[in-house]
């Protein structure tokens, strides 16, 4: 069993319009000093996942079922309090936007204090001496002077270190990050992802980054997980999907972001439509009404839904066409489009 | 690109925010949001202007669209100078300029039809179609790839792919010349942004467009542009052709914003040497004199913290304002000269 194991997760939230089934049948694990990538687009359940498995989403609407085992212990049948304690201990999420994520009355120094002093039984003066100690190890000028800064105080890629700060500061074993580095521009978004991929190996910590950016992903992540509908359709190594891609969907975010590393195309190959409603996720596989591959299933793909299944190695893909036929594919007409161009 | 008269051109622009204190609103400050940049833009080419917030990108638009009165220096649109143009003499121009907002929520009103919202440039301009406003509207919403039956729904009931293209279908109405588009792509998921980066080529291809892009992503400009800007603090740091620009960057600034991108391949990725910029962009408020991006720059001497370097010619097209240029022709240029020690 890995460090953090999350079989069959899902997270269904009732509304007027029906129920909106944000994370359907999700199962992923993480050990310690890994990195897992989420990859999906806006409204695939991502950010939904991280919430739950934070137990964020404990007292609320949401039905929530399968199993969260953190470190040998399950979390989804675990008392709320109980969660809560393990919260900025055993795992601390950093948010997309840190300026909205922080308490604009509040120092940053004493929002950290208050993190630490809950789970450490130590003065204020020992806190605050370690809330320096952390912003200085993120990177922040002068941390002694900018420990009583207020959030506005600070710039975003600063915002972002302090953030980070915050959530390492009780040396957590599991942190997810939601789009990081997203709110930032992309010199400052370099420096993040050098420090987050160092203090990762100094903490040996469990790291899970979850983004829509496949250029952030392959930065930092040892395995990948892409979302579509509020499911897995295609996991593996980073090399399985950067390399080996066997996925439509995956295929066509390959294809629909322009390259730096390449020569420029003539043309990006997007995917048609657009993402489903989560209450009317379309029958059979989700995908199929976008997926240019699915009459090839002789209408399999409109009534039954695929099931994901291993093709190799712990690579896993959620798709009807059989594995030479996607094997096929992608080296033949999805591959030499991308690296010609 | 053509080697004719440019549509737009602008000579040292500059807009200065003042920044006020006090109960009688005393200047005590200036934001130069742009100061002083130069360039031109031909017909049927694409300008790409990239840099990171605050440098003055989107104020640079705003300006050449004239939403924005500039403080000094002077804009051009087909030999025209409309720096200071009034209202009402720039209404009949803003037919053949137009401009597509980044974020299409805010950008549309809600409580307008999709009709109503492509349809009002003709109302504004008093223009005449052959059959009825509501069949050009509809020719338009067509050729954007919107349902023309879906003339009478509300911003509200589409996607944000699909709103973007309502915004793009509006701009279209009234066949302009040039269209500035801030940051059109970097609302939208990746999958859709293709679809829209796809449909602004067509678009300028079947009705002969010239457009400014402006966006922070390098990789879409990249891949759109046929020529690029690169700005830092209110300045162009270089400006040239789109291969030269991305194959042999020469100011470090251009170098550092490229390297700084991650690639979508990891084993590419791990092995790269990476640029590290330390620090964040100066405040525009209190920008470093001379060079202004002396206070992060590697190459840095102390001619960057006493003279400005000017936008120079080094070679076909590509202007660079930097002391240090890297891949600079030969013969290289001689360093220059550091000023007498006081």
């Amino acid at each position: 069993m890995s460090f953090l194991d999350v079989k069959d997760l899902k997270i269904h939230f009732p509304t007027d319009d029906g129920l909106v089934k944000s994370v359907d049948g999700l199962s992923f694990g993480v050990e310690r000093g890994k990195t897992l990538g989420i990859v999906g687009e806006s409204g695939s359940g991502k950010s939904v996942t991280s919430l739950g498995v934070l137990g964020l989403h404990k007292g609320g609407p949401a039905k929530i079922s399968g199993e969260i085992w953190l470190d040998g212990e399950e979390l989804i049948g675990a008392s709320a309090e109980h969660v809560r304690g393990l919260r900025g201990k055993k795992m601390a999420m950093i948010f997309q936007d840190p300026l909205s994520s922080m308490h604009p009355y509040y120092t940053v120094g004493h929002q950290i204090i208050e993190a630490y002093r809950i789970h450490n039984d130590v003065t204020k003066q020992v806190a605050r001496k370690h809330a320096v100690d952390m912003l200085g190890r993120v990177g922040i000028p002068e941390p002694g002077r900018r420990v009583d800064s207020y959030p506005h105080e600070f710039s975003g890629g600063m915002r972002q270190r302090a953030m980070i700060a915050m959530a390492l500061s009780c040396d957590p074993e599991l942190l997810i990050a939601d789009e990081p580095t997203t709110a930032l521009d992309v010199t400052v978004q370099a420096q993040i992802l050098d420090l987050m991929r160092d203090l990762q190996r100094e903490f040996d910590s469990a790291l899970i980054v979850i983004t829509h950016d496949l250029g952030v992903v392959a930065e930092l992540s040892d395995d990948i997980l892409v979302m579509y509908a509020g499911k897995c359709v295609e996991y593996g190594s980073a090399d399985d999907i950067f390399y080996r891609p066997e996925h439509p969907y995956t295929w066509g975010l390959l294809g629909s972001m322009p390259r730096l590393d390449r020569e420029p195309t003539e043309r990006l190959m997007p995917i048609k439509g657009s993402p489903p409603s989560l209450i009317n996720v379309p029958p059979g596989c989700a995908f199929s009404p976008r997926c240019p591959y699915a009459e090839r299933t002789g209408g399999r793909a409109e009534t039954e839904a695929p099931l994901l299944a291993e093709t190799e190695g712990g690579h896993l893909v959620r798709c009807h066409m059989d594995r030479t036929e996607r094997r096929d594919l992608w080296e033949n007409e999805i591959k030499p489009v991308l690296e010609t161009q | 690109m053509t080697e004719n008269e440019p549509l737009l051109s602008v000579h040292n622009m500059e807009k200065h925010f003042p920044v006020t204190k006090g109960l009688f609103k005393r200047q005590v400050g200036a934001v130069k949001a742009v100061d002083g940049i130069s360039f031109e833009v031909y017909k049927g080419e694409t300008l790409g202007l990239v840099g990171e917030s605050g440098c003055g990108k989107s104020t640079t638009g705003r300006l050449v669209t004239r939403l924005l009165e500039p403080t000094a220096g002077k804009v051009f649109f087909e030999g025209q100078d409309i720096s200071h143009m009034s209202q009402g003499h720039l209404r009949p121009l803003r037919r053949d300029m137009q401009m597509i907002f980044q974020d299409p929520y805010s950008s549309l009103n809600p409580r307008h039809t999709v009709g109503a919202i492509v349809g009002a440039p003709f109302r504004i301009q008093g223009v005449q179609t052959e059959h009825g406003v509501k069949k050009a509207v509809q020719d338009i919403l067509e050729r954007v790839g919107l349902n023309p039956e879906h003339y009478n729904r509300y911003p509200h009931e589409f996607s944000g792919g699909q709103r973007q293209r309502i915004g793009i279908a509006r701009t279209l109405a009234l066949k302009p010349k040039l269209i500035i588009a801030d940051e059109p792509v970097s609302a939208l998921d990746v999958s859709i942004q293709a679809q829209v980066v796809n449909l602004l080529e067509d678009l300028q291809k079947e009705l002969d467009l010239t457009y400014v892009v402006i966006a922070h992503d390098l990789s879409v400009v990249r891949h759109i542009s046929d020529r690029v800007a690169v700005m830092y603090l209110g300045k162009i740091v270089e400006i040239a052709d789109r291969k030269q620009l991305y194959s042999s960057p020469m100011h470090p600034y251009t170098n550092a914003l490229l390297s700084a991108v991650p690639v979508p391949d990891p084993r590419a990725g791990r092995g790269r040497e990476r640029i590290r910029l330390t620090g964040d962009v100066p405040s525009p408020l209190n920008p470093p004199p001379a060079c202004r991006f002396h206070t992060r720059c590697w190459k840095a001497q102390d001619i960057c913290k006493k003279v400005e370097p000017p936008l120079e010619e080094l070679a076909g097209g590509h202007r660079v304002a930097c002391h240090f240029p890297e891949n600079a022709p030969e013969p290289a240029k001689a360093a220059p000269a550091v000023p007498a020690q006081e």
